[in-house]
């Protein structure tokens, strides 16, 4: 029992140094691989919509979505809230003076902490999004809530997905 | 940078509370010693507001250690040695026995003199005089309490010690209220340090006792503050841009170890909290946060998610390595060390989805998992390390649970209204 234990940790122990490995290699390089990810899919949904004097004025912002959705312990920005965040990205292009929040947010499962960490990785995830789309860093603030303020309450899928999101809140025109 | 806010407008000390915490005993042992605790003696002209052999009996049994005889089967009330009749105690099962008298010596002081015995043997294991304040005569209970338990199982007593946790409560549509509280270790007295209508978290007691860090949301970003019990003064200590949160002492009292995403990423550092020297830990593009001291100071333990999945890693100060603790389930975070560093508690997840308290003898790698609902978080152990503090829900509501560090019982402390969560067991205070 224990020697299955000890060999079980030792396989373990030699993957995990492995990936530690890899993932210590490309520590300054993982912020920019998901940013690029994103901007790669921001390109292939977003390249299409070229006119350059569309997307200035706030009518162009004002019905777009605000609330953006992850998966469980992820913070990867699904693809189909990529058009809408170019286009929030756009108008902080145009409007130097505009600026949003992004409030990061996780579902209670698992520890506040470890949540606290989670939705700032989504609010980031985000961040970066605007930023390869136009939007300079300056114009963002990113706050994470972690599991503290859920949309909804309630022990169930339905619930926990409508709480992993970060939601965008313009501060400023 | 450092702002001490004496009594800022947020706090309000020595806020008595009256929800309070009740406990209930859901899963007993077969091991348990029987004893009787008789009623003390009192022999004063106004009633005590506190029934001091009450509290006492109630420390003893919510140990798990000991199962206590009720009153009603006493078949007598001996507050002396020369009533105590062994032939009544045997005949009730009764293997310990303690009687006590109480009386004034003037001004607020009580005096109480107890005596256990070994009912079997008909012996006196131990007699004491103790003598208290009457109007905190919780105080004295928890005191004696210690005494017995010490005298008993050879452990430290840990009844005079506190709690501190976070309550919330929905007052309507996105406004909640938010109070971080310290009770006794049983959730009795309970009074509020600070109230916020923004969130409070991770309090973290330094190893004296003395001070309390945590983090808190009320400028409306998070930063982290220590606050002084004695004095109810505070300082916020970090407000970067981004997290700053995950305050964890190191035993010295002279550093905090905390989570900052200034960087970047979510990182753990130690600040020293004397010359303001701030030090990178982590260097990972993972998330590393959750970080505690070993007791001998000598590594850093955090979790981190450098593997795919939340685990638990410990850093060397002296080496500067890292290794994996935790390798049992996909979900192993918010660890803590028992005070001779052999047992890590923490929240785990395994292949029953559910998360749960679950301990893991460092020695042999041994997980055993301790509790039995769907969403316990936040262990905190017991400065002698047999009980495990957490918060669990019951119903849709966050309450605390507690289980003995076998896992052989559990309670459950649950509050009136609000959810509440974040225990923190403080260290031994005297």
């Amino acid at each position: 029992m224990r020697s299955t234990n000890l060999s079980k940790a030792l396989a373990l122990a030699a993957v995990m140094a492995f990936a530690a490995g890899c993932g210590s290699k490309s520590t300054k390089t993982d912020s920019g691989a998901m940013g690029s990810d994103a901007a790669g899919g921001a390109a292939a949904y977003g390249s299409g919509t070229g006119s350059d004097v569309s997307g200035g004025s706030w009518a162009d912002v004002a019905n777009l979505r605000t609330v953006f959705y992850f998966d469980f312990d992820r913070s990867v920005v699904r693809q189909d809230g990529f058009s809408d965040l170019e286009a929030h990205a756009r108008y902080l292009s145009r409007n130097p003076s505009a600026s949003v929040r992004l409030e990061g947010h996780a579902d209670e499962r698992g520890t506040r902490e470890y949540n606290m960490a989670l939705g700032e990785r989504r609010a980031q995830a985000v961040e970066r999004l605007l930023i390869v789309n136009g939007a300079n860093a300056r114009q963002i603030e990113t706050i994470s809530y972690g599991e503290e303020r859920p949309a909804v309450s309630g022990n169930h899928e339905g619930a926990w997905s409508q709480n992993r999101r970060v939601e965008l809140k313009y501060v400023s025109r | 940078m450092v702002r001490a806010i004496v009594c800022a407008f947020v706090l309000t000390m020595s806020t008595w509370v009256s929800a309070q915490l009740v406990v209930e005993v859901t899963q007993g042992v077969d091991s348990q010693s029987p004893i009787a605790i008789v009623p003390f003696e009192w022999r004063g002209d106004q009633a005590l507001d506190e029934d001091v052999a009450r509290v006492v009996e109630q420390n003893l049994e919510r140990t798990g250690f000991f199962k206590a005889l009720a009153r009603e089967n006493m078949l007598s009330f001996p507050t002396a040695q020369s009533q105590v009749f062994f032939r009544d105690w045997r005949m009730s099962s009764t293997d310990y026995l303690v009687i006590g008298r109480m009386e004034s010596v003037g001004g607020d002081q009580v005096r109480l003199t107890f005596e256990l015995y070994d009912v079997l043997k008909e012996q006196t294991i131990h007699s004491q005089q103790v003598s208290g304040s009457r109007t905190n005569l919780r105080d004295l209970a928890h005191y004696v309490s210690d005494i017995l338990f010490e005298q008993l199982t050879g452990i430290k007593g840990a009844f005079s010690t506190r709690l501190a946790y976070v309550t919330a409560e929905s007052l309507g549509p996105d406004r909640q209220r938010f109070r971080l509280q310290m009770s006794d270790w049983d959730g009795m007295r309970p009074r509020t340090l600070l109230e916020s209508s923004e969130p409070i978290l991770s309090p973290a007691w330094s190893f004296d006792g003395s001070r309390l860090a945590y983090v808190s949301f009320e400028t409306s970003r998070p930063a982290i503050y220590v606050q002084h019990l004695a004095t109810g003064q505070r300082e916020q200590v970090q407000s970067f841009p981004g997290l700053n949160g995950a305050p964890a002492w190191s035993p010295d009292g002279n550093q905090l170890a905390m989570v900052l995403s200034k960087d970047g990423n979510p990182e753990v550092y130690v600040l020293n909290l004397s010359s303001r020297h701030l030090e990178r830990i982590t260097n990972n593009s993972a998330i590393d946060t959750e970080p505690f001291w070993a007791p001998d100071g000598r590594s850093l333990y955090f979790t981190s998610d450098r593997g795919g999945s939340p685990q638990i890693y410990k850093y060397n100060f002296n080496t500067r390595a890292v290794e994996r603790v935790t390798f049992e389930g996909n979900y192993n975070a918010a660890g803590r060390l028992t005070q001779d560093g052999r047992f890590l508690a923490m929240v785990h997840r395994g292949s029953s989805r559910r998360f749960q308290i679950a301990v893991q003898d460092l020695q042999n790698g041994r997980l055993d998992i301790l509790t039995n609902s769907d969403y316990d978080e936040s262990p905190s152990i017991a400065p002698n390390g047999t009980i495990i503090i957490y918060a669990t829900q019951q119903g849709s509501r966050g309450v605390l649970g507690a289980v003995s560090i076998d896992g052989r019982v559990r309670f459950n402390m649950p509050v009136p209204q609000g959810d509440v969560r974040e225990p923190a067991w403080s260290p031994f205070l005297r």
